[in-house]
Order: structure tokens, then C-alpha cells, then sequence
């Protein structure tokens, strides 16, 4: 059956591997993946570890659904103790490796310790090998998957791995799986690199059994055609994800040269329709009829001939509007160094962004720079760069540090244009018009991020039953709802939903573009209720799913308590308060966020999450979750 | 109403294997694409999908070579078929076929292979692009036809003269 996937215990320093069975009752309380990661992640890092250092643990995990047919079953999540934030460290990605792993028979991968040498972990049908990786030490990401796979001599092989800059710390180094898969954010690239981990290795052909595999079957394609039935699939099938640069842009929501405007004028080549004439295909994860990304090769220049996977909207953001720079075959050679370097695309984009703002403000010069022109819209300034950090040379050794720890090196008057949340550089979108996003960026448990409870359909200005329909489930939530980005009210109530929605997507093992993130019409928790109990056999009411993704999210909301982490940490940066937004649509200009607003949401988020005032949560919340014992009022 | 004939297009694949999963749940109740009847077939620097599966050949090595006449043409379906009744798990056909079509599942110690589930292929059904398809033969040409003519119109919308 499908539960009987292992937990896989091992020991860099030992070299050993130890198999432990995932009780039920840890199941019932944390389901698997995002949210069993945080459980394993609290009880076995010590408090105020290293990130870098042996004692810090990272988990790397398949949901409960990981390869069966739950619709993009595809995600494999990776969590430890981040060495950009020094708090919650987390990650997604997608691509194979999830399936394989739970073909391989495991489900979740806790390692500590650190390799004497570079290795890496072969996973093959219940059994677990660390072997030497001097051979793919030094290697790009694209290149050590290609090696690792002919020493195995099984091309099936799926493949988890850093690229350079995972090996030389970088504090946002990326890990890879595939060409294009990156848990990207909060530098678990480097935790791996620090363990002289290079890659993990999966293969397997253990079956996973499938509880009602006919009405499974069916219930498959049923969600199927309703996730490839809204338009936002529709889009992404044909463009992906790069469409919403176009509708952000237009708006005004699009973050550009850093943090100056909210918009980037004159950006036609930036458009996802643009990626057209690159591309050779669009390509999916497992399982997934979406298939939001590109299959592209860069057509001129040093790279010409390249073939790599995406870019993704993002990629629009950190390589044109917030550098300003306005080349799609910038966006195309960029994208290819991340995935190959393997660097996060947000941060690095932001770290460059802002050493352009402070070029421009003379508060660093040629000097710091070695020389380089970090002027707004220099392509190879932004390329260049990349390099500089993976391989930490000149002044991309500072960047590669990170936010925080740059502004440190290059003065206090740096500080100042940082766009970050806890240490973690803002995405490319800017929220001054939308206080749901903002509140979303500034309260997430990895800092600054999208991808943990921003409620992007707040942007479409829904019909409010539908808004209801969505925002009152599963709990009969009776508090306020408004259906205009513009308003503070009902907005954390949204906010909160989405990170439990996101919670539970991500504790499946499913991809968030399968429930509600762009479309308000696609699965949430009434219909992951039933995936459970069709493909796994277990039952969980929409109810217990809500309450699981309580617990797991409070327990990463622990996690950053015990690191040291406040109520001031869940704030935005001045700039969001006090520098309107110059364009944009009506709606989106002359705006910014209104602090006492703000912090009564924050309030508000708080109530609803049952933390106290201060952000932390309650005792009898603790006690209802059953994970009192998880944390001791004033003695943590 | 014609015969229908299985097809792919490495071009529309977009290597979500999805194919492979709802075949190894069909058959099997399991989610393993090892015991799945199609596969698809990546390369690190190609820069297609390939779907792979039995072909149904029309002078087929593995009917050929098998001992006991357990498998066989059914023409209704235009397909090769196995009789499971008359196999003695020989796997002279596993060696004969040349795609790698024909598979061992060793838990149940038998031979498989695509057998069009009875004629509603669940690869077909589950994939959106249809780069894997099961169409009439008459109107197959058509299809692919209309399909390529699509492009030349595509560009010329695209960059008119």
C-alpha cells in the first residue's frame, strides 16, 4: 500500500541509514510532506543550530499522494533550517522526483551530519547507498544529472542535486531536480552543499498500491478537465506561467528597478507571447496536464544553441522589470545560468536589483564593484553577475551572502532600498495597491514569498458568492470578505485560508496550480478530502484537513519563535509605507500601505490563526492541535 | 465506421508520463510504470518526449515467435492480442519484440503489453495534448494534415506579407 513508505534516517557522519515506519498517529496529525517535514524538522534540529553546521537536519519528502492520481502528484518538498533567514527553511518543487522516491519506497529523507568527502545518496527499491560524488563535485546542475545517471547505467534514474553554488554556500543556493525543478527559495541548496551532499539519486519499482484504483480513475480525470477547464490553465497550457507577467504588469503590481516603480513601460518583449519563436514544446510535471513551462533553445549569442526548460514569470520580474532590462534573450540565458548554477531566481534578481539602486545612489561604486556598470538595464552587468555569485567571485561574493548580511558589509545606508521579509528578498511583485498580498509577504513562515499565502485571486474582483463560496469553507468562517484588492477587510481571513489551502496542497504532494491559487474554481479541501480516501484509503473530513494544516502551519510558526523571531519580523519594509506607487491603473497608482491598517490585520491574522497578540499561539490552541508538548509558554 | 489505429506525436508530448500511471492503474491497481504498457522515452538534451508502446504490427515478431500460438491478430481491433490461457511464460517474445513492448511482471509471472484496453485506450483518454491518440484510420491522414496546414496558417497570420 501506499503508507507503507518509509522514513529514511541518515547519518553523514556515520555514514549510516536507519528505516523507520510513519506511525499512523503521525498521519492522523501531519498527513506527510510539507507538513510531517515541520514536525521532523522541530523535534530533530536543536535550537539556535548552525544552518551550515552538522547539527541542522534537511528533510526531503513526497506528499501522501506523491505518485498516485491525485492530478500532479509531482511536488517533492525540502525543509532544514535556513541559511538566508536563519529561521523556517522550506521549499517545492516539481518535476519526477517525488514518484520515484515512493517507488523507491521512501517518503522522507532525514539527514544530518556532514559528509568527510563529497557523496552522494542512491535510493534504489527499499535500499539506501552513499556513494562517492569526486566525480560531479564542481559540476553544473545539468551536467551532474546527466553523469550521475550513465555511472548508474539507468537513464530512468531521478535525479535531486545542487550545481555550483549550492557547493560554495551560496545562502540562496537552489536544489535541483530535473533541468528546470528548483527548490529555490530560503537556500536549501547551500544546507546540502554544507553536508558535502552533492545529489540524491532515486529509482525504484515498488508498487504503490491504489485503494479504489477504479472510482480513482475516474475522480482523476474528473479533476482533470475541471483544473484544464479554467482559464488561467488555459493560459499557462499555452503560455505558462508567463502570462501573469502581462496582467501584473499591466496593472501595476510588477516591482521594477528595484523598489522605483511599480510598472515597466515599453515591456513588449518581455511578453510571454514573445516566448513563442523560442520555443520547441511546452513540458509537465508528473502527471500534470498543465504544463506550464517551455521547452526552449537560446538562439544567439554565447549561449546559442542552449536547450533549457522555462523561464517562468519570474523569471520575467528578476531578469527584466526589476533590473530593468527589457530582453526576453536575457530572461532566456539568466534562467539557464540559475537552473544550471543552481541559484534562486528571486533572490538573486532582488540581490542585483538593489546593487543597482545603491550604484545609482552612489552608496557603492566601481570600486566595490570591480569595475562593473551596475546601471539599470545593463544585460551584461545582470548575467555577469549570476556568475559572480554562483562562483563567488568579486563583488557577487558579497550578494552571495544575502540580503541581510550584505546590507551589513556595504553600510547602513544600504539597508534602506533592501526589499526583504525575515532576511528573504521580496518576489517581483509589488503590493503596495494590494494589502492582501502585502499582509500575505510580510506573515509567511520562510519570509517574503508568494508561494505561502498570497491570495492572488483577490486580483480578479470576483463575484462575492464565489469569494464566499471559497473563503467561508471549510470552518463556516462568518467574518468579513471584499471582493476589491484595493481593501484591508476580510483580507486576512484570505490570507490565512490560503496558507492552510497551501498547507494541505503541499502536505499531498500536489501542485498548487491543482487547487485555489489561480482560479477560484479548482480542488480545495473537500476535494482533497476524497483523494485521500480514493488513492491512500484513508478518511479524512474536509475538517480534520483544515485542522492538520493548523497544526503543521503553527508548528513552523514555533519553529521561528523558538529561533528568536517576533511580531516585528512579520512587517514590511519602510518603503512599503512611505513611497507611493508612480503607475499603473487607478487602482494600482498613488498607492501604498497604511501602517495603522496593516497592523490592524496583522491583529486580526493573528486572531484568526489563534496566536496571541504578539504572534504567538495560544495555549489552548496548542492543547486542541495536540502538540502542547511541542512548546512550553516563556521557556523556549 | 473504420478501423483505428494508435498514434503519437512526439511533438505534442509533453512527458507528464501520466499515460504511464493510468495504464499501471488500470491494469494493475497500482500506481508502478514498470509494469505500465507505454513509456516514455526522455533524453537530457533532446528536445522531445518520445511515447512508447506496442505497435501492433502487422507481421509481428512476438506472434511469430511464440511456441504455444498464444498470441494472436485480432482483426476487429486491428491488434495483437495474447491469450493468457495458452502462454507457458516462455518470454520468447519479450526477446523478439523490438521496441520493448512486451514486459514480464514477474509478481504475477506473466507477460503484457498494450491491448487498446478493449478499445478505450486510458493513455488516449487521460492525455490532454493527445500525444497520444487512437483515431479512424481514414481520417488519420486528414487529421495530421490539417494539423501541419495549421502552422503555415499560424505564421502567416503571424507575419503576414
Amino acid at each position: 500500500m501506499a503508507l507503507n513508505r518509509k522514513i529514511a534516517y541518515i547519518d553523514l557522519d556515520a555514514e549510516t541509514v536507519r528505516f523507520e515506519q510513519i506511525p499512523m498517529e503521525w498521519r492522523r496529525k501531519f498527513i506527510g510532506g510539507r507538513g510531517l517535514d515541520a514536525y521532523l524538522l522541530y523535534t530533530n534540529t536543536p535550537k539556535g543550530c548552525d544552518p551550515l553546521g552538522s547539527d541542522n537536519v534537511v528533510i526531503i519528502s513526497a506528499g501522501i499522494l506523491g505518485g498516485t492520481l491525485a492530478s500532479s502528484a509531482s511536488r517533492t518538498h525540502i525543509t532544514a533550517k535556513s541559511p538566508l533567514t536563519n529561521l523556517f527553511g522550506s521549499a517545492s518543487m516539481g518535476g519526477f522526483f517525488a514518484p520515484e522516491m515512493r517507488w523507491a519506497g521512501i517518503d522522507h529523507f532525514v539527514i544530518r551530519g556532514k559528509a568527510s568527502r563529497p557523496v552522494f545518496i542512491y535510493a534504489h527499491d527499499g535500499e539506501i547507498e552513499i556513494r562517492d560524488a569526486d566525480f560531479v563535485w564542481g559540476k553544473g546542475v545539468y551536467d551532474t544529472q546527466a553523469r550521475i545517471r550513465s555511472e548508474l547505467a539507468d537513464e530512468e534514474t531521478q535525479i535531486l542535486c545542487i550545481g555550483q553554488a549550492g557547493e560554495n554556500l551560496v545562502r540562496y543556493a537552489t536544489v535541483m531536480t530535473g533541468r528546470k525543478d528548483a527548490g529555490a527559495r530560503t537556500g536549501m541548496g547551500a544546507v546540502l552543499g554544507s553536508k558535502n551532499l552533492k545529489a540524491i539519486a532515486c529509482r525504484g519499482t515498488m508498487e504503490i498500491e491504489i485503494s479504489n484504483p477504479e472510482e480513482a480513475l475516474e475522480y482523476n480525470k474528473e479533476t482533470i478537465d475541471r483544473v484544464v477547464s479554467s482559464k488561467a490553465s488555459q493560459s499557462m497550457q499555452r503560455w505558462g506561467t508567463n502570462f501573469m507577467f502581462g496582467i501584473t504588469n499591466t496593472t501595476g503590481l510588477v516591482r521594477t528597478r528595484n523598489f522605483q516603480y511599480n510598472q515597466l513601460p515599453n515591456s513588449e518583449n518581455l511578453e510571454a507571447e514573445n516566448l513563442e519563436k523560442f520555443s520547441v514544446g511546452m513540458d509537465a510535471c508528473f502527471g500534470c496536464q498543465v504544463h506550464c513551462r517551455h521547452r526552449y533553445v537560446i538562439k544567439d549569442g554565447e549561449y546559442a544553441g542552449t536547450y533549457a526548460l522555462g523561464p517562468d514569470f519570474t523569471g520575467q520580474g528578476a531578469f527584466g522589470a526589476e533590473v530593468g532590462c527589457r530582453s526576453m534573450d536575457t530572461v532566456l540565458v539568466c534562467n539557464h545560468l540559475v537552473n544550471d548554477y543552481g541559484i534562486d531566481t528571486l533572490e538573486v534578481g532582488s540581490m542585483i536589483a538593489w546593487a543597482m539602486e545603491l550604484y545609482e545612489e552612489g552608496i557603492i561604486t566601481d570600486k566595490d564593484t570591480h569595475g562593473l556598470k551596475l546601471e539599470w538595464g545593463n544585460d551584461e552587468a545582470v548575467i555577469a553577475l549570476i556568475k559572480q555569485v554562483a562562483l563567488r567571485q568579486g563583488f557577487g561574493d558579497i550578494l552571495a551572502e544575502g540580503p541581510l548580511p550584505a546590507a551589513r558589509r556595504l553600510g547602513p545606508d544600504s539597508l534602506k532600498y533592501l526589499i526583504h521579509v525575515k532576511g528573504m528578498s521580496n518576489l517581483n511583485t509589488d503590493e503596495r495597491a494590494a494589502p492582501a498580498w502585502a499582509l500575505s509577504i510580510a506573515v509567511s513562515s520562510r519570509g517574503s514569498d508568494n508561494l505561502r499565502g498570497m491570495p492572488a485571486i483577490d486580483l480578479y474582483n470576483l463575484p462575492m458568492e464565489l469569494l464566499e463560496k471559497v473563503y467561508r469553507s471549510p470552518d463556516g468562517y462568518d467574518g468579513p470578505l471584499t471582493n476589491s484588492f484595493s481593501e484591508y477587510e476580510g483580507k486576512p481571513r484570505m490570507v490565512m485560508w490560503q496558507e492552510l489551502c497551501y498547507m494541505a496542497v503541499e502536505s499531498l504532494g500536489v501542485c498548487k496550480y491543482h487547487t485555489v491559487f489561480l482560479s477560484p474554481n479548482h480542488p480545495a479541501f473537500t476535494e482533497f478530502s476524497r483523494l485521500i480516501q480514493l488513492n491512500v484509503g484513508l478518511e479524512f473530513s474536509e475538517m480534520d484537513l483544515w485542522d492538520c494544516a493548523k497544526r503543521c502551519y503553527t508548528i513552523e510558526r514555533l519553529f521561528n519563535l523558538r529561533e528568536g523571531m517576533t511580531r516585528a519580523d512579520d512587517m514590511l519594509t519602510d518603503r512599503y509605507f512611505e513611497e507611493p506607487t508612480r503607475l499603473g491603473l487607478p487602482a494600482a497608482r498613488g498607492k501604498y500601505i497604511d501602517r495603522n491598517r496593516f497592523e490592524a490585520m496583522l491583529d486580526e491574522y493573528y486572531r484568526l490563526h489563534e496566536w496571541d497578540e504578539a504572534g504567538i499561539p495560544t495555549p489552548e490552541l496548542l492543547e486542541r492541535l495536540d502538540i502542547s508538548d511541542l512548546w512550553t509558554p516563556g521557556k523556549n | 465506421m473504420g478501423k483505428k489505429l494508435m498514434i503519437v506525436d512526439p511533438q505534442k508530448c509533453t512527458g507528464c508520463r501520466n499515460c504511464e500511471l493510468v495504464c499501471s492503474v488500470k491494469h494493475n491497481g497500482v500506481s508502478d510504470p514498470s509494469l505500465a504498457r507505454i513509456h516514455i522515452v526522455k533524453w537530457d538534451d533532446e528536445r522531445f518526449y518520445m511515447p512508447m508502446r506496442c505497435q501492433h504490427c502487422r507481421d509481428a515478431p512476438c506472434l511469430a515467435v511464440c511456441p504455444k500460438d498464444a498470441i494472436y491478430r485480432d482483426e476487429e481491433m486491428d491488434s495483437v492480442r495474447i491469450n493468457h490461457d495458452l502462454c507457458i511464460g516462455c518470454k520468447m517474445c519479450v526477446s523478439a519484440c523490438p521496441f520493448g513492448a512486451m514486459g514480464w511482471n514477474p509478481k504475477r509471472g506473466r507477460v503484457f503489453k498494450c491491448d487498446l484496453c478493449h478499445g478505450d485506450p486510458q493513455c488516449v483518454r487521460f492525455c490532454d495534448v493527445k500525444a497520444v491518440d487512437y483515431v479512424e484510420t481514414s481520417k488519420l491522414c486528414c487529421d495530421r494534415m490539417r494539423d501541419a496546414a495549421e502552422n503555415y496558417a499560424e505564421l502567416t497570420r503571424r507575419y503576414p506579407r
